[in-house]
């Protein structure tokens, strides 16, 4: 007797992996386990405006990109007119549009749609140089004494930015002198700069749904080390507010237009509920994770895959009904094909394109069998009769105007000629009467399958975590395993049982 | 509860020692059946040759026909002999069988009276060729036999259709064994879930046990009205050595054999299936477990060392249910 021993741990192991993968992707990617979740997705629109002067003209604007908190999972411009391009200079992205000649009000559109995401990735950041230029008495001298005040109350470069901003409020004199000459994130900036703590401005955007007309507002971007965090200059505040987008984070300017006058940006936010499917594909549309995923794929093969990957799941329940119920059916895996093809057709169209189809080839078969044909041709030529139904059946509910009737021709034909074959042969050997109890049963698994391969929980797991189909695959062994009676036999057995209790 | 009405419960069936399907198929045709050897069974044409070498008697063969250029000699082959069969060589569940009594004047009756031509004879055939009736539509080849006279013993027993006896082999011993006689609803086929009527065999006696049509009990034949309690197979302990034997010729440990009893020739070898159904068990209303088990629990060596006579006696003496 061979053990039995590596076969338990062979799907021992299907079920962890395929738990873990599932686990994994739930945990690290954040993919729902229930279908129907909404991510928010902030669609940020900046307008940019100026006065052009008659000649060419090149507006050139920060754009931002995924960070953390958010992934970008669209851009959009509107421009018409000009000539854009995404250009990259020092390593910083910008939208640049150009027109060799344009005069008077000029309007400009870029659309940044962001997802809320709370396992984005971060955004590179380079620590910016530190700048001691000394700024001319009485400024650097109020610099000074706010910096050493708040020095004596700090412990690091965050909590000396803390007390600085405190400071301004202490002594509002030197603080009123500064602010006369430079904003408060600025300032800030010079002052943690003369404590040779690297520093820069950020300039983000409020999310808001429905705001218009709004302007970025200035942070600092404190470094400790090679870490660093975000404050608010005013408040003294640390910490990424939620909702707050980075918008301009490399200390460039936001916006740079030549060949025109009073060029300003304004910002438009709306908030858009996306399914958590949605968001996902075009998050996973551009990056190069090392994940086990179907987004990856172009929108295309994902329809395919969505259809494969479900296939398993048609294959388990036709395991199940025979194995654990002892259904019968005519041909093992005709009814998973059959309920793909009610997939496309929906039920009732489905079933009643099988039903006439069948019915129609049985007639014509019934006929051919008349003629001594081989097999192999008289099946040929009832696969050309299939076509010729399904052709005809498209075209006259067509001319009904019944457009559901065009979906039969997605049946796999072939099947169905196979099927009329046999069920032609039962026929003529059994009477029609197991013709009816087959091809019952048939449709019977199939509409289960159909049922369970319809299942939206179902299309959701299967189609995001790819882990499932371990499982499933252990399943099926685990089933392929099980010498326990089926419940056809319960019935079967039953007089037999009474009998032998009896006595 | 309408659900407690028609099913029973798994473990009133488990400690009947009812043996299942999934059972079956996984703990004795999975275990004991080498996929190798399954051609030998599968193909009635090498399950011949095979019994022929091991002396196990077997129908005699008319002629083969393995190609479709052969078909129209089945008229010339078959001119010398009254009554044949045509078999498919891979058919499975007596498909495609075709049983025609006598023939005269190019026409050919089948055991129910009714007739057909050396047209139909010929497209039955191409069917046969192209594998309409073998596992997996694989393309197969057609045996033309002798008819079997059975034995008149059995008169009464069956209608329009040879009665024959399957007996469950298992490692070599015989564990059951039932008669399956055909009725009208059956048409002239052996097997039990068409309408053919299962008696259930004693063991060491070759008496009937009980019948069963549909899974009911009966006493009288359907059609004949013959008391099926009165049926015993005459030859018995020959029957049981001829089907014992075939353990060895196949090396299938779990098979079931289908012999008839021809008036001449006494038991023959019909078919070896190496997926023997489990409406025996309701035949003689008694589980296979039990038997098989205790099989199961029998050393190896000390089996090998048993000739096939001393597994029919073991057989005989333990699972025989009537006294001689």
């Amino acid at each position: 007797m061979v053990s039995r021993r590596p076969f338990y741990i062979v799907v021992a192991l299907l079920y962890i992996i395929g738990l873990a993968l599932v686990a994994y992707r739930h945990l690290a990617f954040n993919v729902p386990l229930w279908p129907g979740e909404y991510r928010n997705v902030w669609s940020a629109e900046a307008k940019v405006e100026f006065d052009a002067n008659g000649g060419p003209v090149i507006a050139s604007l920060a754009v931002p990109d995924t960070q953390e908190g958010f992934t970008r999972v669209g851009e959009n411009t509107a421009s018409p007119g000009y000539g854009l391009s995404f250009v990259t200079k020092d390593g910083v992205a910008r939208a640049e549009w150009s027109i060799s000649s344009a005069t008077g009000h000029q309007e400009l559109y870029y659309r940044a749609d962001m997802l809320s995401d709370p396992y984005a990735k971060a955004l590179p950041t380079t620590i910016p140089p530190i700048d001691k230029s000394l700024e001319k008495q009485p400024i650097a001298f109020a610099i000074n004494q706010i910096l050493t005040a708040a020095k004596s109350r700090s412990a690091d470069a965050f909590t000396l930015t803390r007390e600085i901003v405190k400071e301004f409020q202490i002594q509002a004199q030197n603080a009123a002198l500064l602010e006369q000459n430079k904003k408060p994130a600025y300032l800030l900036v010079e002052i943690l700069n003369q404590a040779d703590i690297p520093a820069r401005v950020v300039r983000a955007l409020n999310l808001e749904d429905g705001r218009r007309r709004q302007r970025l507002v200035d942070y600092v971007q404190v470094f400790n080390g090679d870490k660093y965090d975000l404050f608010d200059p005013v408040t003294g505040v640390q910490g990424r507010p939620d909702n707050l987008l980075l918008w301009e984070y490399n200390s460039v300017p936001l916006l740079d237009v030549t060949g025109a006058s009073k060029s300003q940006v304004s910002f438009s936010i709306i908030k858009k509920m996306v399914p958590v499917s949605k968001a996902l594909q075009a998050k996973f549309e551009h990056t190069e994770l090392l994940n086990f995923s179907v987004d990856m794929l172009p929108v295309e093969e994902q329809a395919l895959f969505k259809g494969i990957l479900l296939i398993p799941i048609g294959v388990m329940v036709v395991v199940f009904l025979r194995i654990i119920c002892g259904l019968r059916t005519s041909g093992t895996f005709m009814p998973v094909l059959i309920a793909v093809a009610f997939l496309q057709t929906q039920l009732l169209t489905g079933l009643l394109g099988f039903l006439s189809i069948v019915g129609v080839g049985l007639v014509i078969r019934s006929w051919l069998s008349k003629l001594n044909l081989l097999l192999v041709a008289r099946i040929s030529a009832i696969i050309i009769t299939v076509i010729c139904i399904i052709g005809g059946l498209s075209v006259l509910t067509y001319k009904l105007g019944i457009t559901q009737g065009m979906k039969i021709t997605f049946f796999p034909m072939i099947i169905l000629s196979w099927t009329i074959e046999r069920m032609s042969i039962l026929w003529e050997e059994e009477g029609p009467k197991e013709v009816f109890k087959q091809g019952g049963g048939s449709l019977l698994v199939a509409i289960m399958a159909y049922l369970a391969m319809n299942n939206g929980l179902i299309q959701h797991l299967t189609f995001n975590f790819l882990g499932l189909q371990l499982i499933i695959m252990a399943t099926v062994l685990l089933m392929g395993n099980y010498t326990g009676y089926r419940l056809s036999e319960l019935k079967r057995f039953k007089p037999l049982a009474d009998e032998l209790h009896k006595k | 509860m309408w659900f407690f009405e028609k099913y029973t419960s798994p473990f009133k069936l488990g400690k009947l020692g009812i043996m299942g399907m999934n059972q079956r198929n996984v703990s004795y045709i999975g275990r004991y059946n080498p996929r190798s050897l399954y051609p030998l069974v599968d193909n009635k044409l090498k399950t011949k040759r095979i019994a022929v070498d091991a002396g196990v008697t077997v129908p005699k063969l008319i002629g083969t026909i393995q190609h479709q250029h052969e078909v129209t000699k089945i008229a010339e082959m078959v001119k010398e002999w009254p009554g044949f069969c045509i078999k498919p060589a891979r058919g499975s569940g007596g498909k495609g069988i075709l049983v025609i009594m006598r023939h005269a004047d190019g026409l050919y009756y089948k055991p129910n009276g009714s007739s057909c031509t050396t047209n139909d004879l010929e497209r039955h055939i191409t069917n046969i060729l192209a594998g309409l009736f073998s596992l997996g539509g694989k393309p197969d080849f057609v045996l033309v036999e002798d008819l079997i006279m059975f034995d008149d013993v059995f008169d009464g027993y069956s209608y329009e259709g040879v009665p024959d006896t399957r007996v469950i082999i298992f490692k070599g011993f015989p564990v059951m064994a039932m008669m399956r006689l055909s009725t009208a609803s059956s048409d002239g086929k052996a097997n039990l879930h068409q309408g053919a009527v299962g008696v259930g065999l004693c063991l060491r006696t070759g008496k009937a046990l009980r019948a069963v049509q549909y899974n009911s009990p009966m006493r009288y034949h359907p059609d004949t009205g013959r008391d099926l309690y009165e049926l015993q197979v005459p030859h018995w302990e020959k029957l049981l050595n001829l089907s014992a034997a075939c353990y060895e010729m196949s090396g299938l440990g779990y098979i079931g054999t289908d012999i008839v009893l021809d008036k001449k020739r006494g038991p023959l070898l019909l078919e070896l299936n190496a997926r023997p159904g489990l409406s025996i068990q309701i035949a003689n209303g008694a589980g296979l477990l039990p038997r098989v088990r205790k099989i199961e629990k029998m050393a190896d060596t000390d089996i090998k060392r048993m000739s096939v006579a001393e597994r029919v006696k073991y057989a005989m003496d333990n699972f025989g249910v009537l006294q001689p």
